[in-house]
């Protein structure tokens, strides 16, 4: 990359000559092309990176006042609501704000499920998602411990417990992640400690994500490549203009939560302090990982050699790693179910099939709520394993656009792509 | 696909909270209470009943134990008013200079006394039983200040075929419906500063107040700051979509 000759100030020509800072900023996120035809969908990546910046912003700020102690943990976390100023709104952003990026991530994945963005060339893309998604689900996970509440004390030991099904080395991980012999103080500390940095491994993630876009760039609606200026915008002023379209509208749902339903998403047993001679009546996760919770509990009986409670954890790990071979999985040699008739009808199952694991999960897994789940685990595998296979050889997909620029005009491209192909052509 | 991004949003949302069973599975009754909706405030007449009933009645048996007296101000006593509830206990303090404990009469920067020094000492006190600390009590159970109010006034005779075992007694509301705690309140157990008649009713209502005040002091502050954010926001993302408008017009 060598110096842009649009550098006039001598400061930033001398920055830019040994640190092309600037060049590179211009050209990937002023010049940077983007699918002229890309829906609000899109937005959701940005809004992810919003959340996570507020999550760490606020979270550093959490960190300042709460103390990581059996004893005063959850003390401390009243004092932070009733005696830091503004305390409470920072505990209320950051614990809604966990519910926001779950919503906001979600989107963003069944986005690239409807319209095939996981297929090559954006195969790595998506597998960072992925990784993105697992560290996140960890960080939750380890937050969730942190105010010392009932759910906190107990949904810790339930989940750390699904380790030692692991054959061999399991009671040897579970004493690793307790520090112990239990869930307690240093389960507590190392938790702390580990929901600090994990955040900051995310972001190097979610950095490559970004790369790994500005490689293949974004996909779209209609799932064909750019050809040439004609189908692009540059992403300055278009993107950043319909992005914080996205972001301010975002941050007004969030706002509705944190100022008027701050208790919406959580469970009134953690406003208790955690007790460990004392079980809830029901452990149940936070919503976000009720699908999940589900398929764990789905498996009842052993199967073959393999105990039932290490083939539900193997089977809710599954449910994600299933995900990184999805690019393979699906045969379609069209990417959008825009143009998938029978795809789009499946993607709209295999949600509802996700939705029907959540509600099973929320319920005690017995009766018909354990049947139901065990029907919803058994379709989520079928919907990778022989739905996307089979599927993608069999389907006669309809006519695709040739291009984007004929998809949105109906021609090939117009007045208004020549004058942004004309901004295009400065970079 | 818009749409039913939303209705899956909702679906997940109400589906997975949007119950109102008491953990016993009976339906609580839904009340109006003056701190609810976007505008609601807690109603101070009503509060100060409310903590005149948790110090004559509750305090006997339950702590409170996040609330400082100089809290007591935020509900319109004066700063008068709050060091004398405050020197009506005494705390233990020191060591003194000769390396002793000692009592004195609290003050306002010191906590609510609790009734008994530890758990074992309430738990003897109340056969077994333990009277949980009442602060948080309205965030934590499901059903909220409706609960609360529910279960203080829930007290019944038990039907035919239920047996109340030994030292419990029976609530409509409770989980199990056997409860260790003898219904609290009864019939002009208080004698309101105010004038109010003291029904069971009434005082349910003023205690649930107060203890809604108790779990979450700075509602009103929230609500309040939530409306000017509400506003900012609706009026910015006015102005971001006609930007975003402007911007887009060459290319639709
Ligand atoms: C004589 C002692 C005593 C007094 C006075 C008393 N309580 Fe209790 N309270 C208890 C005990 C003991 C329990 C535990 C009951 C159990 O677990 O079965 C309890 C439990 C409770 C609970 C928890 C119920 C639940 O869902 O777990 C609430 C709420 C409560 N009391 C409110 C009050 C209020 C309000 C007052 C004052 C009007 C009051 N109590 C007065 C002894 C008392
Ligand atoms: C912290 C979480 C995440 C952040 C900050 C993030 C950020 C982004 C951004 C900024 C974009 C470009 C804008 C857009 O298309 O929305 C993007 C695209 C993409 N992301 Fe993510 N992402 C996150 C999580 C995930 C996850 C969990 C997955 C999937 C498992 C994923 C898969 C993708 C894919 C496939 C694209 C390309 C989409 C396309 O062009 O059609 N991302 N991401």
């Amino acid at each position: 990359m060598s110096t842009d000759p649009q550098w006039k100030n001598p400061v930033i020509r001398w920055v830019d000559d040994r640190l092309p800072i600037f060049t590179y900023m211009d050209h990937e996120y002023q010049q940077f092309p983007m699918p002229r035809n890309l829906n609000y969908f899109w937005n959701f990546g940005a809004l992810a990176s919003i959340v996570l910046v507020v999550m760490v912003v606020t979270g550093i700020m959490l960190a300042m006042q709460y103390t990581p102690h059996v004893d005063h943990a959850f003390e401390s976390l009243e004092r932070i609501r009733r005696d830091v100023n503004y305390g409470w709104l920072l505990q209320y952003i950051h614990m809604n704000g966990a519910s926001m990026f779950f919503i906001v991530v979600y989107i963003h994945m069944f986005r690239g499920l409807y319209y095939g963005s996981y297929k090559a060339p954006r195969e790595l893309l998506w597998m960072l998602g992925v990784v993105i998604l697992l560290l996140m689900m960890a960080t939750a996970f380890m937050g969730y411990v942190l105010p010392w509440g009932q759910m906190s004390y107990w949904g810790a030991t339930v989940i750390t417990n699904l380790f030692s099904a692991i054959p061999i080395v399991g009671d040897w991980v579970v004493t690793l992640l307790w520090g112990g012999f239990s869930v307690d103080n240093a389960t507590l500390n190392r938790f702390f400690s580990l929901h600090y940095l994990m955040p900051f491994v995310l972001f190097a993630v979610v950095g490559l994500h970004v790369v790994a876009l500005h490689v293949s760039k974004s996909n779209n609606p209609d799932g064909i490549e750019m050809q040439g200026p004609q189908d692009s915008v540059p992403f300055h002023p278009y993107f950043t203009a319909k992005d914080s379209v996205g972001i301010g509208v975002f941050l007004l749902f969030f706002a509705f939560f944190v100022f008027y339903a701050p208790n919406f998403f959580g469970e009134p047993d953690n406003y208790i302090e955690a007790n460990p001679l004392q079980t809830p009546a029901h452990i149940v996760p936070e919503w976000y990982f009720l699908p999940f919770y589900a398929i764990l509990r789905s498996v009842t009986f052993d199967v073959l050699f393999i105990p039932a409670k290490l083939m539900g954890v193997l089977l809710m790990f599954g449910s994600i790693m299933i995900l990184f071979i999805l690019p393979w999985l699906d045969t379609a040699k069209v990417r959008s179910a825009r143009y998938r008739p029978i795809y789009k009808f499946v993607f709209w199952v295999f949600l509802f099939d996700c939705l029907v694991l959540g509600y099973c999960g929320a319920k005690p897994a017995e009766g018909w709520y354990l049947v139901l789940g065990q029907v919803a685990t058994l379709y989520y595998f079928l919907h990778f394993l022989i739905v996307m296979p089979i599927l993608g050889k069999i389907e006669t997909p309809l006519p695709v656009p040739t291009s984007i620029s004929q998809a949105v005009t109906g021609s090939g491209g117009g007045g208004a792509a020549g004058a942004t192909a004309a901004k295009m052509e400065k970079s | 696909m818009r749409k039913a991004i939303i209705t899956l949003i909702s679906a997940v949302a109400f589906g997975v909270t949007g119950q109102a069973m008491a953990a016993g599975g009976v339906e609580i009754p839904k009340r109006d209470w003056s701190f609810q909706g976007i505008f609601g405030s807690y109603d101070r007449a009503s509060a100060q009943r409310g903590f005149q009933v948790y110090q004559e009645v509750c305090a006997g048996c339950h702590s409170l134990n996040y609330i400082y007296y100089r809290n007591l101000m935020e509900l319109g006593y004066s700063e008068a008013a709050v060091k004398a509830f405050a020197a009506e206990s005494e705390v233990e303090d020191g060591p003194n200079d000769e390396g002793e404990m000692f009592m004195r009469p609290a003050v306002p920067s010191d906590r609510l006394v609790k009734p008994f020094p530890n758990a074992q000492a309430a738990r003897a006190s109340n056969g077994g039983a333990l009277p949980p600390d009442l602060t948080l009590m309205v965030e934590a159970r499901i059903g909220g200040p409706n609960y609360l109010y529910s279960l203080l006034t829930g007290y019944t005779d038990p039907p035919a075929d239920v047996e109340v075992m030994e030292g419990m007694n029976y609530n409509a509301y409770f989980a199990g419906h056997q409860i260790a705690m003898a219904a609290p309140l009864s019939e002009d157990a208080v004698e309101y500063a105010d004038g109010t008649k003291a029904t069971v009713a009434q005082m349910a209502e003023d205690i649930t107040v107060f203890l809604a005040w108790a779990s979450e002091p700075n509602m009103e502050e929230r609500k309040g700051m939530g409306m000017k954010v509400m506003l900012f926001l609706i009026v910015f993302c006015g102005l971001l979509i006609a930007v975003k408008r402007r911007v887009w017009a060459d290319v639709h």
